[in-house]
């Protein structure tokens, strides 16, 4: 029982830091049809930026959001030195432009801040386990997550859809020319967007930091989960994203807790030990490969038409 | 047709010093040359592959590299099991790669466009994964291919200079394979569907099916080139499949002039050696070949071959 809960927690905190790494992904392509496989980069250099302003600070509070400032300005540099040239070709030069993104990104940190990892270590008062039922307790940080995560993802909810801007931001994604020619701003736009995507990332980035340890190509794995997520839940639809995320995170990190038993009651010992690692790691894989069998376009494709 | 042109020019050249480089390597003693080009040939042979599907199929895969890892497994896997002949290893290496492409083909051409690029790479991810849980064959770390493939005395690939060109003949065959496929009945439809698949359907011809083939093709030509890289490494690992190498491969591809038939050759062959180059230079050659990859996407069009066909014009 207490496992099941804690667990499932778990799989809830893996996927609703998958959202927000997610949300930024489906955002920038559905609004500047712009594959970016930079924004794992984006998540790493936001876990080194928490990492070296809360040395610099001595606080988690103050580094973490100093962190998310600055990667929301290397965002916004990027997309204007480098990505806005991007905008309207062929998705492989995407790609292939993104990809060179990444190798400078991995090589550049491992030039400033060298090629072992770091670690950002919490303060005293979020390392506490916290009751949440009677008998169980969770650390607190984890729940810290969870809370900072859903926030985060009603602020964007909001944001998208009660906002001038976010009705600008949807706007720009069913047609772009339109908007520009009802002389909306729509480079800025765009800056702006990209912008809160890099941040997204980067807070996820800097969230998921003190669990695992700080490393080069750390973003490149989520990436790839991202990417599942967002073929899930449909390119371009944040509804999409968040439930095909919690949906992921929970197979994902149930998948690895329980398969191993599971299998063990159906195979031999040593053929369910072996089995059982790569049979967890393909779960997701799996689904992707079923709701593409049942819904190519993804459970909540953006455009319904 | 012009009967000489400047691309045709340096083609040739390329293949003439591919033909005549051990002979270079035996007359200056720079044994290294020919360790390095052997590794060359053979990720050409993986860019030759991926660009049949790329540039004449329009299909963008971002997962070639699991085909490496496939044909690369079913060598190292068969050796650590005592069955070292290549006449079963090969064919054992293509037949994997051409189940794997069958069944990931069959899915991934269910979508198009960019869900396709990040389905053949979340694939290619998995079967990433599913290598590092093989801990029979060394997991994580991966597996020392003892012996290279034996061909029973017709062929000695322990021989550098016999394994390059065994690397070598493999390169031209596919590429002369592919430009037998690309002129054929069937390599033209491939490239109809990739101009126009609604018309090409409208015509009556089954799409999906054509391109399924086109895709199995490809696979099995980037399989051999696995089973051929873990006989030069003595040693596969899963990082072989990792994602990054997909994208070596279509950056070579791209290089060199995607939907050209000696493009990805040239392209392997400017890229591992430009790689090389920049890593004696410095340690963090990455630094720089990322955003050269950057201006080469923003500013170079057709890649070299475009280059050259522009360089005649002009």
């Amino acid at each position: 029982m207490l496992l099941v809960v804690e667990q499932f927690l778990n799989g809830l905190q893996f996927g609703l830091l998958l959202f927000l790494l997610a949300a930024g992904l489906t955002l920038v392509f559905g609004i500047m049809d712009l594959v970016n496989l930079a924004h794992g980069s984006l998540y790493m250099m936001g876990a080194y930026f928490a990492a070296t302003f809360a040395a610099w600070t001595g606080s988690f509070l103050l580094g973490s959001l100093l962190a998310l400032g600055a990667t929301l300005v290397l965002g916004i540099v990027l997309e204007m030195s480098a990505l806005r040239h991007l905008y309207g070709r062929d998705h492989l030069d995407h790609v292939l432009a993104t990809f060179g993104l990444i190798l400078f990104f991995n090589e550049a940190v491992r030039l400033i801040w060298g090629p072992a990892g770091l670690a950002l270590p919490l303060p005293a008062w979020l390392t506490v386990p916290v009751p949440i039922l009677p008998g169980i307790h969770y650390p607190a940080y984890r729940l810290a997550i969870i809370v900072v995560a859903l926030l985060v993802a009603l602020l964007l909810y909001l944001g998208v859809m009660r906002t001038r801007i976010g009705m600008l931001i949807r706007a720009g994604a069913s047609n772009r020319e339109m908007i520009g020619a009802l002389g909306i701003n729509i480079k800025l736009l765009y800056t702006l967007v990209f912008g809160l995507g890099a941040a997204l990332a980067g807070l996820a980035g800097l969230m998921q930091a003190p669990i695992l340890t700080v490393q080069i190509g750390m973003g490149e794995n989520i990436l790839i989960l991202a990417f599942v997520i967002i073929v899930i839940g449909g390119i371009g639809s944040i509804r999409g994203a968040f439930l095909a995320a919690i949906f992921v995170g929970m197979i994902d990190t149930l998948g690895r807790a329980f398969l191993p038993n599971l299998l063990r009651q159906v195979l031999s010992g040593a053929a369910a030990s072996t089995a059982a690692p790569a049979l967890s790691s393909m779960l997701i894989y799996l689904l992707m490969a079923i709701v593409l069998v049942v819904r190519p376009e993804g459970l909540f494709p953006a455009n319904r038409r | 047709m012009k009967a000489f042109t400047v691309s045709k020019a340096v083609t040739a050249l390329m293949l003439a010093g591919l033909v005549l480089l051990p002979l270079y390597s035996q007359l200056s003693g720079n044994i290294f040359i020919l360790t390095l080009f052997t590794r060359v040939v053979i990720l050409a042979l993986a860019a030759a592959s991926l660009n049949l599907m790329m540039g004449y199929g329009g299909m963008m895969s971002f997962g070639h590299a699991a085909y490496l890892g496939i044909g690369g497994y079913a060598v190292g896997m068969l050796a650590q099991e005592g069955i070292g002949s290549g006449f079963i290893q090969f064919p054992v290496a293509l037949a994997a790669s051409a189940l794997y492409a069958l069944v990931i083909g069959a899915l991934s051409l269910r979508t198009r466009g960019v869900y396709f690029i990040m389905i053949t790479l979340a694939f290619a991810q998995m079967a990433y994964y599913v290598a590092s849980g093989l801990a029979r064959y060394g997991g994580d770390d991966g597996l020392t291919v003892y012996k290279r493939s034996d061909f029973s005395g017709l062929i000695n690939l322990g021989n550098r200079t016999q394994f390059y060109y065994l690397c070598l003949a493999c390169l031209f065959g596919v590429v002369f394979l592919i430009w037998r496929i690309v002129n054929s009945r069937f390599g033209l439809v491939v490239q109809g569907l990739r101009s126009n698949e609604q018309r090409m359907q409208a015509i009556g011809f089954p799409a999906k099916r054509y391109q399924l083939v086109c895709f199995v093709i490809s696979g099995m030509m980037c399989g051999l080139a696995g089973a051929l890289l873990a006989n030069n490494t003595d040693f596969i690992s899963p990082a072989v499949m990792y994602w990054t190498r997909s994208g070596d491969l279509m950056v070579m591809v791209i290089l060199g002039g995607m939907g050209t038939l000696f493009g990805p050759v040239m392209g392997a062959v400017v890229y591992l050696l430009l790689e090389e180059f920049l890593s004696q230079l410095t340690e963090y050659w990455a630094l720089i070949m990322g955003p050269l990859l950057l201006l080469i996407v923003l500013f170079g069009r057709g890649g070299i071959m475009g280059l050259l066909g522009r360089l005649n014009r002009g």
